[in-house]
């Protein structure tokens, strides 16, 4: 089935739904303009704004479930931006409907839960003022109706997500990270725009009707342009090659690592390849690759989180993982964008469950991060072992929860398209197994290995509330979505349907294959780090957990495929720039430099030799009319 | 060039001769004399009495500022005569005669700011 | 010789936001002559707001209550038509805003008959003392800009272009600190203005000559009828063009901008850097599109030469410039080179629609980041007054970092990158430009645009990226009425260059009739 027409709409609910934009980025204006003097009230602001901007965009939801299946996709026209190129506007359908319940959900949840977190923090005014300018980012990226639009949004989480791992930008760590990030977000978003420049002179537009309604045609370059998209998204969500920003992200504040690295932003390369699905439909070599990309990712990620001791980064690892399904399935075409979505949500629920419980954890060990010095805190802080158990019951795909359903219809979605990436997926769940439980067992469970100093307790209820909220989706979530195929009828008019969806089947051979590896996963796990003894600094182990440790080498390799090589292009650029191009870049700057020095003598400051000038002008002028004039 | 020009032609052409006939008397001159100088005869000539002060004198720069006021009173008349000719057509009269007072009012503007600065007073 | 005298009709109507002006400053020197001195500033600043403003309100009125006239005033010597009311709204939006940063009395000389260092001085400065004519003197330089702008004859035109110069000459002489270095400016500025203007006059003698009018559209008549004089025509052209080029300040006639803008007192400067570029920008479309429209393929390429030459001097020289005020006038020239562009693009009645909706464009955002850059200039400060000097702005970034970002904002603007004002004011001018056949003087703008951005990041490069001065300047708090102007400045730059889109279909609108004639 083909995507549904797209109407234009006015009035209403959905006319307004600008307003979701436009009261947090309003929050975030007045929180940052309004200095020091609205420290005070700062945060009950940037709550209420994403609150408030929640509310539209339910409210919204319920006007848009009121249309008829076939009509639930509305343009709202604001403004023209680029005279002759861009209209700005919002296209608010299920796809983009579907985020914006996610990024107000839980990012209202985020915000109520940084009151406490950051509540000793001096800068915490401006940390609100970002996430606002974080949450009006992500939501101009999903709604908008064009891809320049797209792209500011794009762009403005990009620069959130820089501030807010650079928060604490008085650690050498964290401002590193942050420009890691940064820098390498540029690759991905290079590929975008160059895709965006294809876009443009292959359609003449950039409104997402126009372009994916014709980007099957024979004419249009799609494979190049879904390659492009693929890398802006690998760059945003983490994906191989890209990846190596999304560990050190965790330098961030940890409800930024929540709201930002693991339930919205890093999902946004998600968004992009499913709201482009058009082409990858018509380039079947771009959707080949975008798999390819999924699964390595998927395997990837869970390796590295095999053996982070930092709960964090394991958690990151997980994050990695975990994308790298929904790209798999976005990968699949309409058979797998449902599942895609699905999991996405679900997972956000899940992973900001357990971050904010990893950060709840983090406030009662005074901002310790390594797992090695843990254990045994099931004891003292009930309730974020129980959220985080569910988050973490969850992420394993334990029978009846979310990630069982959402997880396993991807599992089931690539089986289907070719057997290799579904048994490479299987893999992947049983070491989501392994390495979950290796994070649970290791902070909650065992041996107190607390330092010295350490009174763990509960952290106050403005944190631990989200955290029941975020379990409550993290359990029932999945079901909710995939039971009876409601998530994909829903989403349908928005992304396409496959001719006959895949039904959902408990008992096959992959599902029971898939619960089995899971169970040995988390077995092995309770046996080494439940039930044994934890050494707190962490063994040597093989060169494979080396490996693992090392991020599967992805900064060494970074560095030898470009930077050493960027070096020493670098270097031989210098030694031509000195010899021979010198002439020509240097020498222009030097140049035009110089002829400005040289320039500058003709100011003498003399009136009578400007007078002379003016003369010398006019005789000029004059003379250049007549030769002209007597042509 | 063509006939507009060519009008200026004789008006050139007696510049040029005018300018020739001084120049050749000067330069006669100057081959013809003896030159020998001292310093009473390169002193400037005033009518036979010995030069007093510098070459550069300036002037009380209140000059200046009546020289303004004058220019006021001056662009006042400039104005008045083609208004003559006019105020005594027919339908003209009493409108024009107002207008003109309203101009003059505005004139008189800067000799009544001249006044209250106190410019008119010489000391 | 026809003796009947034709009694003129004046339209009040059309020309009440003029008169209003010029009333105000009427009155404002009757307050300068009987008022007492400790009131005058309360009664100068009021009225030159409300007849700013109200001049304002009138344009309002005339536009959307009585409609854009269709035919010209006054006897066809003053032409009311879209393009002049946008500029004269443009104008009166500057000059509010210039005054704002007028009204505080730190920048002007206490006695400007005193002797620089004298006594005479002192006393003034203990006392107290203000020159309260600033007020006076500026609203005659507006009632000039708006008038030049809408002249509709080369009479009326030379008459407007001293009504504006000659305060605007005394304005200058008149800062409070290094004074003379600021008589400097003043005395050059007369000098060469005074000379331009013979350029003017002379150029309009000439023409005269040729059309036996010096009425716009009656020159342009004669265009068509009259042939044979063609050297009295074209010298014409040449020297009031070297009239108008002047008072933009195109390269060769560029000299006297640097230090006229580094001397007279900054808000000054801002009025003449923003009000009398948009005023004389007006006058030179006026004469070269109206009367000389028919003549645009002898000066279009005379202008080709000009523009190029003050877009590449312009940028080049800005670069080696170590005051930030010289470095703003050269960038201004630069600026008045971009806007040159869009006057050579002229081709049928839509394509001279586009460019000049696109010039009228530029000149509002364009002045509204310079008046919001000499204001920031205002507020940082040395000893011996505003820190000029390039290198006291050293780390300014961290010692006052909203007014370092601000100012940081309109370089960008000024440079012209997207998501600001100038952006969108470049791109309609040029893309107007490439439309028009002029894709090589594009290029050239392009480049130099590219050389002009080189100083502008240098200059914020410096601002955030070096250690400050350990005796760097001191921030003045600012008063309310210049910060008033930097966050109007700040918000019309961002809003201009997100969302242009109101602006630039009013600037369609004022241009789709164009001049009347």
């Amino acid at each position: 089935m083909e995507p549904a027409e797209i109407f234009p709409h006015s009035g209403g609910v959905i006319g307004v739904s600008w307003l979701m934009i436009a009261l947090p980025l309003l929050g975030a204006a007045i929180l940052l303009l309004g200095g020091r003097r609205t420290d005070r009230w700062g945060h009950f602001l940037g709550v209420a704004m994403s609150l408030a901007s929640f509310v539209v965009g339910v409210l919204t939801f319920v006007e848009l479930l009121g249309l008829g299946e076939e009509q639930r996709r509305r343009v709202v026209e604001l403004f023209e931006f680029i005279p002759g190129m861009v209209n700005m506007g919002l296209l608010v359908d299920p796809l983009s409907i579907s985020f914006v319940l996610l990024i107000t959900g839980v990012g209202s949840l985020i915000h109520i839960y940084s009151i406490g977190y950051m509540s000793h923090d001096p800068g915490r005014r401006r940390f609100f003022a970002y996430l606002n300018l974080f949450v009006a980012a992500m939501l101009l990226l999903v709604l908008a109706d064009n891809y320049v639009g797209m792209f500011i949004g794009w762009e403005g989480v990009g620069l959130a997500s820089y501030l807010l791992i650079g928060f604490w930008q008085h650690k050498p760590s964290a401002a590193t990270a942050a420009q890691k990030a940064f820098i390498v977000n540029r690759v991905g978003d290079f590929g975008l725009l160059v895709a965006m420049f294809l876009i443009w002179t292959t359609f003449g537009s950039f409104a997402y009707g126009p372009v994916l309604g014709a980007a099957g045609d024979a004419n249009v370059p799609a494979t190049a342009i879904g390659l492009l998209l693929l890398l802006g998204a690998c760059g945003k969500s983490a994906q191989l090659p890209l990846q190596s920003w999304l560990l050190d992200a965790m330098e961030g504040p940890t409800p930024v690592s929540a709201l930002i690295h693991a339930a919205t932003m890093v999902t946004a390369g998600v968004y992009l390849i499913v709201r482009s699905g058009a082409f990858f439909q018509a380039a079947p070599t771009a959707q080949l690759v975008v798999t390819i990309v999924g699964v390595a990712t998927l395997l990837a990620g869970a390796i590295i989180g095999t053996a982070k001791d930092d709960i964090k980064k394991a958690l990151a690892g997980s994050t990695m993982s975990q994308i790298g399904y929904m790209v798999l399935a976005a990968g699949l075409g309409p058979i797998g964008y449902a599942f895609a979505i699905a999991h996405l949500i679900t997972h956000g629920f899940f992973k900001a469950s357990m971050f904010l419980g990893a950060g709840s954890v983090m406030h009662a060990m005074n901002d310790e991060v390594d797992m090695r010095k843990y254990g045994g805190l099931a004891s003292v802080m009930k309730v974020t072992w129980a959220t985080f158990g569910l988050g973490y019951l969850a992420i394993i795909g334990f029978p009846l929860l979310s990630g069982y359903w959402t997880k396993d219809g991807i599992i089931e979605a690539a089986m289907e398209h070719s057997p290799i990436l579904g048994w490479l997926a299987v893999i992947g769940a049983g070491l989501t197994g392994f390495y979950m439980s290796r994070v649970f067992f290791m902070t909650f469970h065992g041996k107190r290995r607390w330092a010295e100093d350490a009174h763990p307790h509960e952290s106050p209820a403005v944190m631990t509330w989200p955290l029941i909220l975020l379990s409550i989706g993290s359990v029932f979530g999945g079901a909710f979505l995939i039971v009876g195929n409601r998530f994909m009828t829903f989403l349908s008019p928005a992304v396409g349907a496959p001719e006959e969806p895949l039904g959902f089947h408990p008992f096959s051979v992959p599902g029971i294959t898939t619960l089995v590896l899971v169970a040995i996963g988390a077995g092995y796990a309770w046996t080494k780090y439940g039930r044994s003894e934890v050494p707190a600094v962490a063994p040597r182990g093989s060169f494979l957990t080396t490996f693992a440790r090392r991020d599967l080498y992805g900064d060494a390799l970074n560095e030898s495929l470009f930077m050493r090589p960027g070096q020493w292009l670098t270097r031989l650029a210098v030694f031509f720039d000195n010899r021979g191009v010198d002439g020509l870049v240097n020498g222009l700057a030097a140049g035009i430099g110089g002829s400005s020095g040289r320039l500058r003598r003709i100011q003498t400051g003399f009136a009578r030799s400007y007078a002379l000038s003016m003369l010398f002008g006019a005789a000029v002028v004059a003379g250049a009319l007549l030769l002209v004039g007597n042509l | 060039m063509g006939g507009y020009f060519g009008s200026y032609a004789l008006v050139v052409a007696l510049f040029a001769i005018g300018v020739a006939v001084v120049a050749g008397a000067l330069f006669l001159n100057r081959m013809l004399r003896p030159t020998r100088l001292t310093p009473d005869k390169l002193l400037t000539y005033e009518c036979g009495v010995d030069p007093v002060g510098e070459g550069w004198a300036q002037s009380q720069v209140r000059y200046y500022v009546f020289t303004y006021l004058y220019v006021v009173f001056a662009v006042d008349a400039v104005f008045l005569f083609p208004w003559a000719t006019v105020y005594a057509a027919p339908g003209f009269g009493m409108t024009t005669l107002v207008e003109m007072f309203l101009f003059l009012g505005f004139i008189a503007l800067g000799i009544v700011y001249a006044w209250r600065k106190r410019v008119l007073a010489w000391t | 010789m026809n003796n009947t005298f034709q009694a003129p009709t004046i339209e009040y109507g059309q020309l009440a936001p003029l008169l209003l002006v010029f009333g105000a400053a009427v009155v404002g020197v009757l307050i300068e002559a009987f008022a007492p001195r400790y009131l005058r500033k309360s009664f100068q600043v009021p009225l030159t707001f409300v007849s700013l403003l109200g001049a304002f309100a009138l344009i309002l009125v005339q536009v959307f209550v009585s409609g854009v006239p269709t035919a010209p005033a006054a006897m066809g010597a003053v032409a009311v038509d879209g393009p002049s009311l946008f500029i004269w709204g443009v104008i009166l939006i500057l000059a509010a805003v210039s005054v704002l940063l007028i009204t505080d009395d730190d920048h002007f000389v206490p006695q400007a008959a005193a002797v620089p260092g004298s006594a005479e001085e002192d006393d003034a400065l203990a006392e107290g003392a203000a020159h309260t004519e600033v007020y006076p003197l500026v609203l005659f330089a507006v009632g000039g800009m708006l008038l030049f702008a809408a002249s509709n004859d080369l009479l009326m035109m030379f008459v407007a272009l001293e009504v504006m110069s000659l305060p605007l000459y005394l304005l200058c002489g008149l800062a409070r600190r290094r004074r003379l270095l600021s008589q400097e400016a003043s005395v050059k500025y007369f000098l060469l203005g005074a000379f331009s203007s013979g350029f003017f006059l002379y150029g309009m003698a000439l023409i005269y000559g040729f059309a036996g009018t010096v009425d716009l559209a009656g020159i342009s008549r004669a265009l068509g009828t009259v042939s044979g004089q063609d050297p009295l025509l074209l010298i014409g052209t040449a020297l009031l063009g070297v009239g108008l080029l002047f008072k933009i300040g195109a390269a060769p006639f560029q000299a006297w901008k640097p230090d006229v803008y580094q001397g007279a007192p900054t808000p000054i400067t801002a009025l003449m850097a923003s009000g009398t570029l948009v005023a004389a920008f007006g006058a030179l479309l006026r004469v070269f599109w109206v009367a000389l429209g028919n003549l645009d393929w002898d000066w279009r390429p005379v202008m080709w030469g000009v523009a190029i030459l003050t877009m590449v001097l312009g940028a080049i020289l800005a670069i080696t410039q170590t005051d930030i005020k010289r470095m703003l006038a050269y960038s201004s020239i630069a600026h008045a080179g971009f806007l040159l562009v869009g006057v050579i693009a002229t081709g049928d009645a839509r394509q001279n629609a586009d460019a000049l909706s696109g010039i009228l464009f530029y000149l509002l955002v364009y002045g509204i980041t310079t008046v919001g850059a000499f204001a920031v200039v205002t507020v940082v400060r040395d000893a011996g007054g505003e820190a000029g000097h390039l290198s006291r702005w050293a780390g300014l970034g961290k010692r006052a970092p909203a007014l370092a970002g601000v100012f940081a904002f309109f370089l960008l603007a000024f440079a012209g990158i997207p998501l600001t004002s100038g952006f969108f004011g470049k791109y309609a001018v040029f893309a107007a430009a490439a439309t028009g056949g002029a894709l090589p003087l594009v290029i050239v703008g392009v480049v130099s645009s590219a050389v002009a951005a080189f100083f502008y990041v240098r200059v914020i490069v410096l601002m955030f990226f070096s250690e400050p001065a350990a005796d760097g300047p001191t921030i003045a708090v600012p008063s309310m009425g210049t910060a008033a102007v930097v966050t109007v400045a700040a918000a019309a730059t961002v809003v201009l260059g997100v969302f242009p889109e109101p602006v630039l279909r009013l600037a369609d609108q004022a241009a789709s009739t164009l001049f009347i004639r």
